[in-house]
């Protein structure tokens, strides 16, 4: 079991009479990238939640490194390597990347008090490192706020992984994204797989997820319903699986019963 | 719409100018020159507006160009400008301070009343009047992070505590309105000597205030731009829920850059107790808005997160060159509101341009 693999055995969560999750169970492995895939209310939220240490499960284990884990905090779980990227990046707009890049985590020279922040080699890690992510930025002097939504994303995300994170958790980062910007993310998704990561990304595409995902979760109110392996499923089939296909087949037919009634009963006005 | 303002496929504004989608070779990033650059940097204003105010009065009048000239403008200047680092750092962190000019005052009164009145020696009543300083800073600092009120009111609430007690105590110890006699407490010459005094360069008076003006901005410049207390500040003014999730200390942060605000207050206030060997309780009241214009003057945004020392600093010159030419020049004093007036609309129209440039998109 390699040391960065990531595991929930059977977990559920409730929060008073609501079931969030019940018997979750799925393994995420190191140069994976393993998708959660889920419509709206599915759980996908407090699965995350859990994996990056807010919410304990009321039943189950949560296994890291193939060892059973309690995170008391998103501290414990940072501390464990288990970063998680949320869609607010945690990332001040007006300053520059490579402040941004180390902000609480500074490196120094030199001996108090005339200890100083190190501007050069903090440039220079955070250009190389947002690099190896596959994005290109031009200075790293630029405002973050000068970036669109899928660089910022990289940046959060070779940070996180600068910093020693060995399991990166993406919280829905194509969402908000066009085309084009999506494409910027997907990318670096695959970056972070081939550097031996543990990706796990969590979304609601599954043209996004069909993508870059080698595995495939499926989460259905609050239950999982299925695991594939990348060439067990077309993308096809992970859509209608994930809408689950009967509810999209009595989808289908309500519409057509309800066009039918307008229809009847617009000819019932005139008529009259 | 200009051809940078071009609306990209998520429907965001590449309003900044800054980099397009998609990495490197985007035909819609605009090339950046070290030019643009040093344009966008905040301080430059306040240096082109320092440099016409200086040729001007320098070809209008006589006086204001040579060595003793300089030595009166840059006096103002200095006694202004320390106070004003210190509000630079803190509006960069995103606060205000309205108390640092009446706190002038009250550690001076405080020092007087200690040394004249209790015969303290001076260094020992300055060290009182620094422990006042620095428990006022920290009391501003406290209220403001802890109720999360904004620091514009509670600091407002400390102004009229301090212009009070100035008068209440000034009033009941020694029956007028002023300390006086300051000179005559132990200690006097050596403090003096250091706070107080000035220093004679080819037959003209320089007052030490502007040496520790010089000095205290180019330390205050290196601990903005090239420390990690610098890097905490930008972010706890730029957006203080990041900087807390990323781990920097917010509260500790603001409290103490309250603390240091007054702690410059009272090093004015010593040199200015000390050279003049008398307090009055009016004194510094007025001073703490001219602090903050000289901080906008030089760049430091209302909002808070950016911002410069040298900026600030030379907005604390530009005053000082306003309120000495305009009587050099022979015209009323009174010009000089109506100056301040202009330089702060101004200033603030120019930051608020850099603002747009540089604004967060939102998310």
């Amino acid at each position: 079991m390699s040391e960065s693999s990531m595991e929930l055995d059977s977990v559920s969560k409730y929060f008073g009479s609501v079931i969030a999750l019940k018997d979750v169970s799925f393994h995420a492995d190191p140069n994976e990238v393993t998708c959660i895939l889920g419509d709206n209310g599915a759980g996908k939220s407090t699965l995350i939640k859990i994996l990056s240490g807010f919410h304990r499960p009321d039943e189950g284990r949560l296994l890291v490194g193939g060892e059973e884990k309690t995170f008391h905090s998103p501290r414990d779980a940072r501390a464990a390597g288990i970063a998680t990227v949320y869609q607010d990046l945690a990332m001040v707009p007006l300053m520059s990347i490579w402040r941004n890049f180390f902000l609480g985590a500074e490196p120094r020279k030199g001996r108090w008090p005339f200890r100083y922040f190190d501007l050069e080699g903090a440039k220079q890690i955070a250009t190389d490192e947002i690099a190896r992510m596959g994005i290109m930025i031009r200075d790293a002097e630029q405002p973050v706020s000068t970036l669109s939504g899928g660089e910022r994303q990289s940046v959060a995300t070779a940070r996180a992984v600068y910093f020693g994170a060995k399991v990166l958790i993406l919280d829905e980062p194509t969402a908000a994204l066009g085309v084009r910007q999506a494409g910027v993310v997907l990318k670096y998704i695959i970056r972070a797989r081939e550097r031996g990561l543990t990706v796990i990304f969590i979304t609601h595409n599954p043209s996004h997820a069909h993508l870059v995902g080698d595995r495939f979760v499926l989460l259905n109110r609050g239950r999982s319903i299925g695991e594939y392996r990348r060439d067990e499923i077309s993308k096809d089939e992970l859509l209608t699986k994930m809408a689950g296909g009967a509810e999209l087949d009595e989808l289908s037919h309500e519409i057509t019963e309800l066009e039918a009634s307008m229809r009847s009963a617009e000819t019932g006005t005139t008529k009259a | 719409m200009s051809v940078e303002n071009q609306v990209d496929s998520t429907g965001d504004v590449d309003s900044a100018g800054g980099a397009g989608s998609g990495g490197s070779n985007d035909e819609r990033v605009r090339a950046t020159s070290t030019a643009h650059r040093i344009l966008g940097n905040p301080g430059l204003g306040a240096v082109a507006g320092a440099i016409v105010l200086f040729a001007f009065f320098s070809l209008y009048t006589a006086q204001f160009g040579s060595l003793a000239g300089a030595a009166t403008w840059l006096d103002p200047a200095s006694t202004l400008g320390i106070v004003a680092i210190a509000i630079a750092f803190l509006m960069i962190g995103g606060e205000f301070d309205l108390s640092a000019g009446v706190m002038t005052g009250s550690t001076g009164m405080l020092m007087g009343l200690l040394a004249v009145h209790w015969h303290w020696n001076i260094w020992l009543a300055m060290l009182g009047a620094l422990v006042f300083a620095v428990l006022v800073g920290l009391l501003n600092g406290v209220l403001v992070v802890r109720t999360g009120l904004p620091s514009f009111i509670v600091t407002l609430g400390t102004f009229f505590v301090l212009q009070g007690l100035n008068q209440g105590v000034a009033q009941a110890i020694t029956n007028t309105v002023r300390v006086d006699g300051i000179n005559l407490a132990s200690g006097y010459d050596s403090a003096n000597t250091i706070l107080g005094s000035s220093v004679t360069i080819r037959g003209v008076a320089f007052p030490v205030a502007i040496f520790w003006w010089v000095g205290l901005t180019i330390v205050g410049a290196w601990i903005l731009t090239r420390t990690r207390l610098g890097n905490w500040v930008f972010s706890v003014g730029g957006d203080a829920t990041a900087a807390r999730s990323v781990g920097v200390p917010v509260a500790a942060t603001k409290i103490g850059l309250f603390v240091s605000t007054a702690v410059m207050a009272w090093l004015v206030g010593m040199m200015t107790a000390l050279r003049f060997t008398s307090v009055t309780s009016a004194q510094g009241v007025g001073l703490e808005l001219q602090y903050i214009i000289a901080a906008v003057v030089g760049g430091c945004l209302l909002t808070g997160g950016a911002g410069s020392i040298v900026g600030a600093s030379v907005g604390a010159l530009i005053f000082g060159m306003a309120q000495i030419g305009i009587p050099y020049a022979g015209w009323n004093s009174n010009w000089f509101f109506l100056f301040l007036g202009v330089m702060l609309l101004i200033a603030v129209f120019a930051n608020d341009v850099m603002r747009r440039r540089f604004r967060d998109r939102g998310a």
